[in-house]
């Protein structure tokens, strides 16, 4: 038990069976994740990777096993507003600013106004939206609108940040740049972060672990450890390293019946 | 999208064209005043009965306003409980809809009996009934069409269902709520002036239409049709004016940005 209450994210024997079409979409999954860690899911579409991240957030209930969140059951932790989450799609309100939707979780904690707008501003600067407070949403590129949510998830310091293909629709540039924010983000604030992602590339930069799922029922198909040195930066990409572990996740994605990789 | 008043001098020259082509036409084959008065007899009208004309129109504006007002509280209040209980709101909507497209109007005699002919109730409650159902269906649909990700977001944030509605529910159903809002002002005006037709009090703008056009005094029920005209694009044009300083943030309002 000592160790599950160190882990950041327990997941113990988590199935998760929709009644729709009866599809067993995870199956038996076991994963400890440590704090601090920057630990990616990648699989084959379908696999149920996007479904254990909102199991481990407590949005949707696993049919057997628990998810454990700072050692706390996952409803107790989501309650405790414990970890901030991004989509792949931004989700911001047309009808607030970018500062109120940054603001937003920081309303429904119950922060005062003063402290709200320090703490807004100190978000903008830090994923770099100095001067776009009063901007609406729609006035912002897709690559500004994640910072704004990567921005709001941020906001109340959560230790745990869950991250659903956020760059999934960004193009090729803007989620190389956004990879590296992202990076210097995590060693800023020393969160962990359990990373839902299509692109190996991008797992294997950015990850220290890389979880790869089987297609369905989704179940572990190997986890590989990436050792590349920290802080990483473009260089690391020309790493000797980087492409072993490309070649290691996609060896792990074939055994787990994707094929032609 | 917003239009600058010289956007308007092409809608202005038209209007301005047809009146006096009306009253051209009107003078040069001249028309009984009876099938069609000329413009410049409703505008003799309209000044010399603006007394008779002015209360009726107020007492008529206020059972639409009345009317209006109660019909859409209903509805959007309905639309709430319909959408949180939405086993309740799958059995009823297929009524809701279909009863949008039920001539509504026709129950006019039958309310005008229930509530009173001669009474402002009367046609208040004909006017709700007729704003209710666009009303209900459109909030429904703004409450109901909130991306999946919208209400997780609020729900990784530990929101219950107040703070969902609230932040999220209802802001997004203002769009919708104000184009049905829109369509109900021209609604109430209708159903006002028509439930008024049937049976009324005499200070009624319906009744002097109805009873000059019995009485061949066709300026006078010109004149009232005009007078309900104006009061029906004042009312849409206050909504829509509401609508504009409430939602800067909506699409059809990002002209400027």
């Amino acid at each position: 038990m000592t160790e599950a209450a160190a882990a950041a994210v327990s997941i113990r024997g988590v199935s998760k069976r929709f009644e729709r079409g009866n599809v067993l979409a995870l199956d038996a999954i076991d994963l400890d994740i440590g704090p601090g860690e920057f630990v990616s899911l990648i699989g084959p579409s379908g696999c149920g990777k996007s479904t254990l991240l909102r199991v481990i957030g407590d949005l949707v209930q696993p049919t057997e096993g628990e998810a454990l969140v700072n050692g706390k059951d996952a409803h107790r932790a989501r309650l405790d507003r414990d970890y901030g989450i991004v989509f792949q799609d931004a989700v911001l309100y047309d009808w607030r600013t970018v500062a109120r939707n940054i603001g937003l979780p920081l309303e429904l904690a119950g922060w005062d106004r003063g402290r709200r707008t320090e703490r807004v501003a100190e978000m903008l600067g830090l994923v770099e939206l100095e001067g776009f407070a009063d901007h609406h949403p729609w006035q912002l590129s897709g690559g500004m609108q994640q910072r704004v949510s990567i921005a709001r998830a941020l906001s109340f310091s959560p230790a745990l940040l869950l991250m659903d293909e956020p760059f999934g629709a960004l193009d090729e540039m803007t989620r190389e740049r956004l990879n590296g924010e992202l990076l210097r983000i995590w060693h800023e604030l020393g969160a962990t972060v359990v990373f839902v992602t299509h692109s190996i590339a991008e797992s294997v930069f950015l990850s220290t672990r890389v979880v790869v799922m089987s297609a369905r029922p989704g179940r572990i198909a190997g986890i590989v450890e990436v050792d590349l040195p920290q802080p990483r930066g473009p260089e690391t990409r020309e790493h000797p390293r980087f492409a072993e572990h490309i070649t290691e996740v996609r060896r792990l994605l074939r055994s787990g019946g994707m094929e032609g990789l | 999208m917003r239009r600058r008043a010289a956007d308007w001098i092409p809608a202005a020259f038209v209007f301005l064209g047809g009146i006096a082509l009306w009253e051209g036409l009107v003078r040069a084959l001249d028309v009984e005043r009876f099938l069609l008065p000329a413009p410049s007899a409703i505008v003799e009208t309209l000044w010399e009965r603006r007394e008779l004309l002015w209360n009726a129109g107020l007492y008529t504006f206020s059972e639409a306003l009345g009317g209006f007002a109660i019909g859409c509280t209903l509805a959007v209040l309905s639309a709430i409980l319909l959408s949180r209980f939405h086993r309740v709101g799958q059995a009823l909507m297929p009524f809701a809809i279909a009863a949008n497209a039920v001539p509504i109007i026709a129950f006019a005699p039958i309310t005008n009996q229930w509530f009173g002919p001669l009474n402002k109730t009367s046609k208040m409650a004909i006017v709700a009934i007729l704003v209710f159902f666009p009303v209900l269906v459109n909030t429904l649909r703004g409450l109901t069409s909130v991306r999946p990700s919208s209400i997780e977001l609020m729900r990784s944030y530990a929101a219950g269902e107040v703070e969902i509605y609230r932040r999220v529910r209802l802001p997004n159903a203002l769009p919708y709520l104000f184009s049905a809002l829109k369509v109900a002002t021209v609604l109430a005006m209708i159903g006002a002036v028509v439930g008024e037709y049937f049976l009324s009090s005499q200070e009624a703008l319906g009744f002097q239409i109805r009873n000059s056009a019995a009485l061949f005094q066709f300026e006078l029920a010109w004149a009232a049709i005009v007078v309900a005209s104006v009061l029906g694009v004042a009312f849409y044009a206050a909504v829509a004016l509401v609508e504009h300083l409430t939602m800067g943030w909506h699409v059809s309002a990002r002209g400027e940005s």
